[in-house]
């Protein structure tokens, strides 16, 4: 029923189509979280669950031309720029198969093809790579929005401002989205900055932004289109700050000290993502429980043959080592 | 005549602004001095009568600290005795202040670079370079501090606002880690930038950048994301500026896998390499050197020449001992073989690297070969630098060519001082290239 190689884009009309999506993203999180822990995938690996409505109403509000960018969280940013998990998974895995040959891992894919532009592990870097990208569509003069995905964490980082500036100076097609999950690593929002407002911050640039609910897929798509109209008119940057929660720890060896199982667990029951997007298709009539489970079946088997590929992949060849260094002249 | 920068040994009075007899009052501008790096308006400090003009306007290489009029406090002074206006003025001085001009026209007049007996100065060069491969090539844009209307904070830019208008050459704010990654960023989606670095210095702040974004990018991405970027700029010590604005950056980005460091001396290495780096789908760190600019070399003219990248260049053949350098280093050893040459009759072999990532082995093996004795010129420090990884590279490969240990002549290992002859001591000189040259001749 959906093309999981054309991911998502704003020709997603069908409302299922994004619940698919949420669901794909949770199920591949799962398995990659129990793929790391029994030694396939190793190093950081940053689960997105919790998360998924913001990617997931965030793409489905640009088309297909538009440029993506993100940090290390980024495994449902490739997902739905249309990256096979199987590629994916197998990227994790560190195998010859994997979207990145299995040189870069968790935190460094990317899907030029499909102008998604990474994947990158620096704090922060997103923002300044994002801001070069729609710099380089002005100046292409090809009307082309670039979503910059960050998170609270790097808010605080020098170089986002240093972005916003110069975004905002030459009125660059940039949208800037704070995934603002409350925790850089294990230090709450609260604990880091005095302005919890963070799409605030974009005014002393002049930069607009507004805050959204991240757990609505609906409410994120609805905020990025108005965002993609602000940019696309030609008036510059703006800033989303989606209010979301991972559930994951920061990565996979995080003992989570810093937050209670009860904060978890209330906002995994009172406000899911996907428990509540599924309720509202049912509520509203948009779809049944037994479409909902026939969707989560076909999931469950692309997941598990994603994991089955990833797994029978071969590692990389050893000369592997030493190519795409360098471009050869 | 006023020195107006560190590097200023002498300029041109474009013109004077008041005519003999004017009484002239303190903040008058009283004539444009045309400096190696920008056109200056000097306004007198001191108020009195213009008695006489020495150096007429339009006379150009009036060397720093040379009389160019006199000043009297008042008319009955001016027959007798005259009150000589103070010359060796710098900006500190109260006498003169000066500032840069603000007048949009100063550059309006500004021509092709004379090319006296097919003679051009780096900072030429390297316009040429840039302005060639714009021309070319859409993609190719230029961003940095005052690199548009100010026209370069060293002139290497000069002119290329008004030939390209101020889409393709930009002044970003004082922000070297946005820009920088900003670039990064526009290569990622096909674009070519030309990044400058005011100087190197500055580009600490970008560096995260420059090899975590730029460097790294297409490995981590399978082969499938490319930078092609340059990232220019002057490298390594100025002139009297003292330990952070007086680094060499060479050893630090050849560390890196993923970028191509190039550090060219002669102005045709630096036209041709600097060609070949826009051109290049890597990304490229560009050494330029301050001191080096207003050098003026020999060039081909009318003719396109792209110097390939990882080649060094013999600049003197000889049988004796190989001195091996880079960049402003390459002209104290230049100077060292022809000494050795003319007063103890060794005959030295001069290799430029001009390219130090990646490196020439081949040519410095060879020469080793022929030579037996190697010594390396660096400005930078010895720990860990170009000069350590040639030595290396020729214990490793080179070993039984070898009659001698190889001798690195290089900066001290200190912060750059401030104090003149601190500055020159901290700095590698012909002098010690000699002595090294003599001790691995063991004579």
């Amino acid at each position: 029923m959906v093309d999981i190689s054309k991911g998502l884009s704003v020709k997603n009309n069908n409302k299922l189509d994004y619940y698919y999506f949420m669901q794909l993203i949770r199920r591949f999180e799962e398995k990659a979280g129990q793929m790391y822990g029994m030694g396939l995938i190793g190093g950081f690996c940053h689960l997105y669950i919790g998360q998924e409505a913001v990617v997931v109403g965030a793409q489905s509000a640009i088309s297909q031309d538009d440029a993506v960018i993100t940090l290390y969280r980024d495994h449902g940013h490739m997902l739905v720029a249309g990256v096979h998990p199987k590629y994916v998974m197998a990227e994790l895995a560190g195998k010859a198969s994997g979207c990145s040959k299995g040189k870069g891992g968790s935190m460094h894919m990317f899907a030029k093809d499909k102008n998604f532009y990474g994947g990158h592990g620096i704090v922060g870097a997103s923002t300044t790579l994002g801001t070069g990208i729609a710099f380089a569509n002005k100046y292409l003069s090809n009307d082309q929005v670039t979503l910059a995905y960050f998170g609270d964490g790097s808010a605080n980082q020098g170089q986002v401002h240093e972005s916003y500036n110069m975004a905002a100076l030459w009125s660059l097609p940039v949208i800037y989205i704070i995934e603002n999950n409350q925790y850089a690593m294990g230090t709450s929002v609260s604990r880091s900055t005095k302005q919890k407002q963070l799409f605030k911050r974009g005014e002393a640039f002049g930069i607009p932004g507004s805050k959204v609910d991240g757990m609505s897929v609906l409410d994120v798509k609805k905020a990025i289109q108005k965002a993609v109209k602000h940019v696309k008119s030609g008036k510059g940057p703006y800033i989303i700050e989606a209010m979301t929660y991972r559930y994951r720890g920061h990565s996979m060896s995080d003992p989570a000290k810093y937050r209670s199982r009860e904060e978890v667990k209330k906002i995994r029951s009172d406000s899911d993502p996907i428990q509540s997007f599924s309720d509202y298709l049912i509520d509203n009539k948009l779809t049944s429980e037994g479409e909902l489970k026939d969707i989560d079946k076909e999931i469950k088997k692309i997941i598990a043959d994603a994991a089955l590929f990833a797994e029978e992949s071969s590692e990389p060849e050893s000369e592997e080592l030493y190519k795409d260094i360098l471009i050869e002249v | 005549m006023p020195a107006l920068s560190p590097t200023m040994e002498e300029g041109t009075l474009s013109k004077w602004l008041v005519s003999e007899g004017d009484n002239i009052k303190a903040g008058d501008i009283i004539a444009e001095i045309e400096t190696d790096k920008a056109t200056m308006e000097i306004e007198a400090v001191d108020e009195g009568i213009l008695s006489k003009i020495l150096v007429p306007g339009g006379s150009q290489n009036v060397s720093v600290n040379s009389v160019i009029a006199h000043l009297t406090n008042n008319i009955e002074d001016s027959n007798n005795q005259t009150q000589e206006k103070k010359n060796n003025i710098s900006p500190e001085d109260n006498n003169v202040t000066y500032k840069p001009s603000q007048n949009e026209n100063d550059f309006a007049n500004y021509s092709e670079p004379q090319k006296t007996e097919n003679f051009i100065s780096v900072r030429e060069a390297l316009r040429d370079a840039i302005a060639e491969e714009m021309r070319k090539d859409d993609r190719v844009f230029l961003m940095g501090e005052e690199v548009a209307e100010y026209q370069g904070a060293y002139k290497v830019s000069q002119g290329l606002l008004d030939e390209f208008g101020s889409k393709r050459v930009i002044d970003t704010p004082i922000t070297e880690h946005g820009f920088a990654g900003i670039g990064v960023g526009a290569a990622f989606r096909g674009l070519k930038p030309i990044v400058e670095f005011m100087t190197f210095n500055f580009a600490m702040q970008a560096i995260d950048h420059i090899v975590n974004s730029a460097a790294k990018t297409l490995y981590m991405s399978g082969g499938s994301v490319s930078v092609p970027i340059v990232f220019r700029g002057p490298n390594g010590a100025a002139s009297r500026v003292a330990a952070q604005h007086s680094q060499n950056y060479a050893s630090w980005y050849s560390q890196i896998p993923g970028l191509k460091v190039v550090a060219p001396y002669s102005a045709s290495d630096a036209k041709g390499l600097l060609k070949s780096s826009i051109l290049d789908p890597n990304p490229i760190v560009f050494l330029e050197n301050e001191l080096l600019y207003g050098e003026k070399f020999s060039i081909q003219e009318d003719k396109e020449t792209y110097i390939p990248i990882g080649k060094a260049k013999k600049i003197v053949e000889g049988n004796d001992v190989t001195i091996i350098a880079y960049s402003i280093s390459v002209k104290f050893a230049i100077e060292a073989a022809d000494y050795l040459l003319q007063n103890h009759g060794v005959n030295c072999e001069v290799i430029d690297l001009r390219t130090l990532s990646p490196l020439d082995e081949e040519t410095v093996l060879d020469s080793l070969k022929k030579t037996n004795r190697v010594v390396v010129v660096e400005e930078g420090w010895s720990i860990c630098g170009i000069a350590s990884e040639i030595s290396a590279l020729i214990m490793e490969r080179g070993f039984d060519d070898l009659d001698a240990p190889v001798i690195r002549v290089t900066g001290k290992n200190v912060p750059m001082p401030y104090a003149a002859n601190l500055e020159k001591l901290a700095l590698p000189c012909v002098d010690e290239i000699v002595k090294a040259v003599k001790a691995v001749s063991y004579i």
